[in-house]
């Protein structure tokens, strides 16, 4: 028996019922060396104060994880503050990294590993490490003051109040300083390599791949390659140090996860990497070059930092004086004939409100990228939360309909963006695309896609008079209408003869002048709703096993992981649930309303107070039950599988 | 039809030299939309669209590639009434907005046109960003200093103790002095003209129009509703003589009846000064020198005016440097992007980093 013990499997395989309590198997290795064991899969965390590095020290254990083909899923968690005061509670910051031989869902509900690099970072941590957890200290920082810090009269390693967990007291500080003796390090400089020491020591236990990682560290400290090998000196130190010493008696492998994954190129990647990539694509796509108006805000700023880095695909990016100033740049870029962007956060979505609200009476392709965070106002910059739905279903003057598309994981990103782009371009209007933190800084392992397969995105500008006034004259009308789709014609400047006017003031159908007329206000309105309504989505499938489920579960956006984790594990426990998620939420799929009518039950969890549950309700007269959290974090599986069985039996 | 002056390091110092040619000769009909006008009658509006329109065929450009974007206000209406491109905006947003279109279309020649309240007011840090950045835009502030769109209430450059719908017992906050913000703020270019005098208007707007970069124009402009005869000082005949510098590179800066005002610097404290010129001082006169490389005598200029007679009021150019052009870097960046690392391969770019292939 080990302490890596599993909660409850996330997969259905008989298997995994038992097999996640116990390790899949054990042996010496043939060396006569340590003992190493098998698992299916493991949750670590690695908590540390904010300047401790543990965010690199996490995305280093997943890279390597991600390179040796394990499925994972990662919580990075950390406080707004750059350097909240060091050693406090509100300065700690972690990353949550689970990984499996099988396919995976969410980052973990419980850590099976706890990695704390002080005081603070075990009381802030300890109430999710259910006992029988390893946990890793770093018993240099018990000290006195770092322990007052944070309310510790006596060292909890001492007082008994880790009874039952499998403490591995390591003194990390002093050990990393002893390593880099001869580097003429400062006592300062040396100790800031303990995360590196920390990671080899973990990557020991896990029979991780260190070449890339000394790699890394090479390239990061290039200019500095004295920091760069007592980094990679600090790292092997941590890797023999539990190779050698008795403490650690047991190392774990976790096995590929060869199964879980069709057949292709690989990679890890989080949710702004893949939505930047996306964005990219997109411009490749339509032959259209990419621009992006933007100003910083956390958790979106990442797009911003990436597409400015590749200049060299024509991405212009402009970093404007403030939320607004970023989409008008965007608007005007879209006027040019440009793919236009602007990335922002619930609070910067306020005020681009008036702009999207523009875009929607001019009628000019525009992507706005939501990264969602906690709000209301500056809320938890940092954290999680999916209460912006409304904010983009309603909330602008006037009635203003925007189509809204959400991504469903980390890597779904690049496919939400293209298809967010089709819409736009297809349908002259701008769109909303909802991620949110924990799609945006969290990762998974992700196919790269063949760039053949892409869907082609091209558009066709204006490029003569498209109407026959009654006395023959051909002239353009830059409201004229394609029947089909609604769409107006995207005549850009430089286009000969095309010369016309737009605005926000109401116009005439057809021709585009200013009209006060009754009549004609009505019909436009009408009609750019049904522009909207009129968007081609595909049908929401329905995953329904047994095909006799009488309770639906249906959840849009990052809740997909953990509501699918849920419902395999109601499944596993004999009982039958039906399960969607919906990518688009404006408009929705033409079968939903069918699809909701089919099911006794309708379960709808989100991290808002039960936004899609209202729009729901509003739409299909469903009377929906919804279960919500806005903690700031995804859902753990565990609480919602026990919402959907209290559901299916009530 | 067009003939587009190659990219080069020389012809980019035209801020025109991208923007296509006409090849037929253009006439101030071919600028006319065929919207109705619908300013008041009256309004100083008018004068400027014509002087704008009149002016237009002279840099014979094709017209497509000719954007004007407005905001909200009076003036903004501006853009329905010529026949280019334009697009009417939210208030204030409107340098933001030209700012994405010039930075992403430099075979465009963009003018933005917003007034007093929609500049200075709602959206003043669209402005004062967008001629820092020097974005290649050709921004024309009417200047009526009163709100009339909303029927008279003051505005950031109305006088301290305007009375109006708003400020029953007079308006307390001190305006703004559009041309000292816009040194403030770095600009490159900035001048004033009167909309009822045609021939300097079109000067005006034909320096603003070859400046690379950003050109701020301020156009004094009535409005003959809420505050009318606002600039009465600098059109009437016999006061304007007294009330206005006319500035012009190069020349003494001198005027009255028979140039016999001028601008001198006061030794004591280094301000600028209006003395009666006489043989003894005569060489004191400042000569308006716009390319100085220091704003400082074009801001003393933009601060010589009575804030309540307007007397000594300098109009023309006031400043006309060059700065890096944010457009021009914008794309030069892209280039170079492309000359480090070669074209963007998206398939490469997918499969960076660290990858692993699994197989059937």
């Amino acid at each position: 028996m080990t302490s890596q013990v599993s909660s409850p499997a996330e997969q259905a395989e008989p298997a995994d019922q038992q097999g996640g309590q116990m390790p899949a198997g054990g042996q010496r290795s043939a060396d006569g060396g340590k003992e190493v064991r098998r698992l299916d899969r493991v949750i670590i965390r690695f908590a540390g104060d904010s300047g401790d590095g543990m965010q690199l020290t996490g995305d280093r254990f997943t890279s390597e994880t991600a390179s040796f083909g394990n499925d994972l899923s990662t919580l990075p968690n950390f406080p707004a503050e750059i350097r909240a005061p060091a050693g406090t509670l509100p300065g700690v910051s972690s990353f949550q990294l689970h990984f499996a031989d099988h396919d995976i869902l969410t980052p973990g509900d419980a850590p099976n590993v706890l990695v704390a690099m002080n005081p603070a970072a075990l009381k802030a941590n300890l109430p999710d490490v259910p006992r029988g957890a390893e946990i890793i200290v770093n018993t240099d920082e018990f000290t006195k003051r770092p322990m007052a810090k944070v309310g510790y009269d006596q060292s909890p390693l001492e007082d008994g109040s880790l009874d039952g967990y499998r403490v591995h007291p390591v003194p990390l500080t002093t050990l990393t300083i002893e390593a880099l003796k001869e580097f003429g390090l400062s006592r300062k400089e040396a100790e800031r390599s303990k995360n590196m020491f920390a990671l080899g020591l973990l990557s020991w236990m896990y029979h991780r791949p260190t070449e890339n990682t000394e790699k890394f560290l090479r390239q990061k400290f290039a200019k500095k390659p004295q920091i760069a090998e007592a980094n990679v000196a600090a790292f092997r130190a941590g890797w023999n140090f539990g190779e050698t010493t008795e403490d650690f008696a047991v190392s774990y492998e976790v096995a590929p996860a060869t199964t879980a994954f069709p057949t292709g190129t690989y990679r890890n990647i989080s949710g702004n990497l893949a939505l930047s990539y996306g964005l990219i694509a997109a411009s490749r796509q339509a032959d259209l070059p990419l621009f992006l108006g933007s100003y910083p805000i956390t958790p979106a700023s990442d797009i911003l930092h990436e597409l400015s880095k590749h200049k060299n695909f024509g991405v212009r990016s402009f970093q404007a004086e403030d939320e607004i100033a970023g989409i008008g740049a965007a608007l005007g870029a879209a006027f040019g004939g440009s793919l236009a962007v602007t990335t922002t956060s619930g609070p910067g979505v306020a005020l681009k409100s008036e702009t999207i609200g523009l875009a929607v009476s001019l009628e000019l392709p525009l992507l706005v990228i939501d990264i969602q965070r906690g709000g209301p106002s500056t809320g938890l910059p940092t954290k999680t939360e999916q209460a912006d739905l409304l904010q983009a279903m309603y909330g602008r003057n006037g009635e203003a309909p925007v189509p809204i598309v959400a991504p469903k994981t980390p890597g779904d990103c690049f496919d939400a963006a293209l298809e967010a782009a089709r819409i736009a371009l297809t349908y002259r209007t701008p769109v909303f695309l909802l991620s949110d933190g924990y799609l945006a800084n969290g990762s998974e392992p992700w196919r790269v896609p063949d760039v053949d397969e892409l869907p082609d995105l091209r558009v066709q500008f204006a490029a003569g008079p498209n109407h026959e006034l009654a006395d023959g004259t051909e002239v353009f009308w830059p409201y004229k209408r394609d029947p089909k789709t609604l769409a107006r014609p995207w005549a850009v400047p430089g286009t000969p003869g095309l010369e016309h006017r737009i605005g926000g003031i109401e116009k005439q159908d057809g021709t585009g002048n200013i009209s006060y007329d009754p009549a004609n206000h009505d019909h436009m309105v009408r009609i750019r709703q049904a522009k909207v309504d009129g968007i081609a989505v595909p049908d929401i499938e329905v995953d329904d096993p047994t095909g006799d489920a009488r309770t639906l579960v249906l959840g849009w956006g990052s809740t997909y992981g953990p509501i699918t984790a849920a419902v395999r594990r109601v499944r596993t426990a004999g009982d039958r649930i039906a399960q969607a998620h919906l990518r688009h939420l404006n408009p929705f799929p033409a079968n939903l309303g069918k699809v909701l009518a089919g099911y006794e039950k309708v379960v709808v969890p989100e991290m808002n107070l039960g936004q899609l549950a209202t729009l729901l309700r509003a739409r299909y007269l469903v009377d929906t039950r919804s279960f919500t959290q806005v903690r700031g974090l995804p859902f753990k599986a565990e609480q919602l599988a026990t919402a959907l069985k209290e559901a299916i039996d009530d | 039809m067009t003939d587009t002056i190659a990219e080069g390091a020389a012809s980019a110092r035209h801020a025109l030299s991208l923007v296509p040619k006409s090849d037929t000769k253009q006439t101030m009909k071919d600028f006319k939309s065929d919207q109705e006008v619908r300013w008041c009658p009256g309004c100083g509006d008018y004068a400027v669209l014509a002087a704008v329109q009149g002016f237009m065929p002279e840099l014979g450009l094709a017209k497509e590639n000719i954007v004007f974007v407005s905001g909200i206000g009076c003036s903004s209406r501006f853009p329905y009434y010529m026949n280019t491109y334009g697009m009417h905006s939210i208030h204030g947003r409107a340098p933001a907005i030209a700012t994405g279109l010039a930075a992403s279309r430099r075979d465009l020649s963009v003018w933005v046109v917003t007034g007093d309240g929609d500049a200075l007011s709602i959206g003043g840090n669209h402005l004062i960003h967008a001629l820092r950045r020097n974005v290649n835009l050709k921004i024309l502030l009417f200047n009526n200093r009163i709100y009339g769109l909303t029927k008279g209430q003051y505005s950031p450059t109305s006088e301290v103790g305007k009375i109006t719908k708003s400020t029953p017992m007079g308006s307390l906050d001190a305006p703004f002095n559009p041309l000292s913000l816009a040194l403030g703020a770095e600009a490159g270019f900035v001048a004033r003209t009167v909309d009822s005098d045609r021939k300097h208007l079109t000067e005006v707007l034909r320096q603003a129009a070859a400046h690379p970069g950003t050109a701020l124009v301020e156009i004094y402009q009535n409005c003959n509703i809420f505050n009318d005869g606002a600039f009465e000082t600098l059109k009437d005949k016999d006061q304007a003589q007294e009330a206005v510098i006319r500035l012009e590179h190069g020349q003494p800066i001198r005027f009255g009846t028979d140039q016999s005002k001028g601008v001198v610097r006061d030794q004591r404290t280094g301000d600028l000064e209006v003395v009666t010129v006489t043989a003894e001082n005569e060489h004191q006169v400042l000569v308006h020198d716009a390319h100085a490389a220091s704003p400082t005598n074009a801001f003393a200029l933009t601060r010589l005016a009575d804030a309540d007679t307007l007397h000594h009021t300098p109009i023309g150019v006031l400043r006309d440097v060059e700065r890096p052009v944010y457009d021009t870097q914008m794309s030069d960046q892209l280039d170079n992007a492309v000359e480090l690392k070669g074209k963007g391969d998206l398939g490469a770019l997918l499969a960076g980093g660290d990858t692993w292939t699994v197989v059937g």
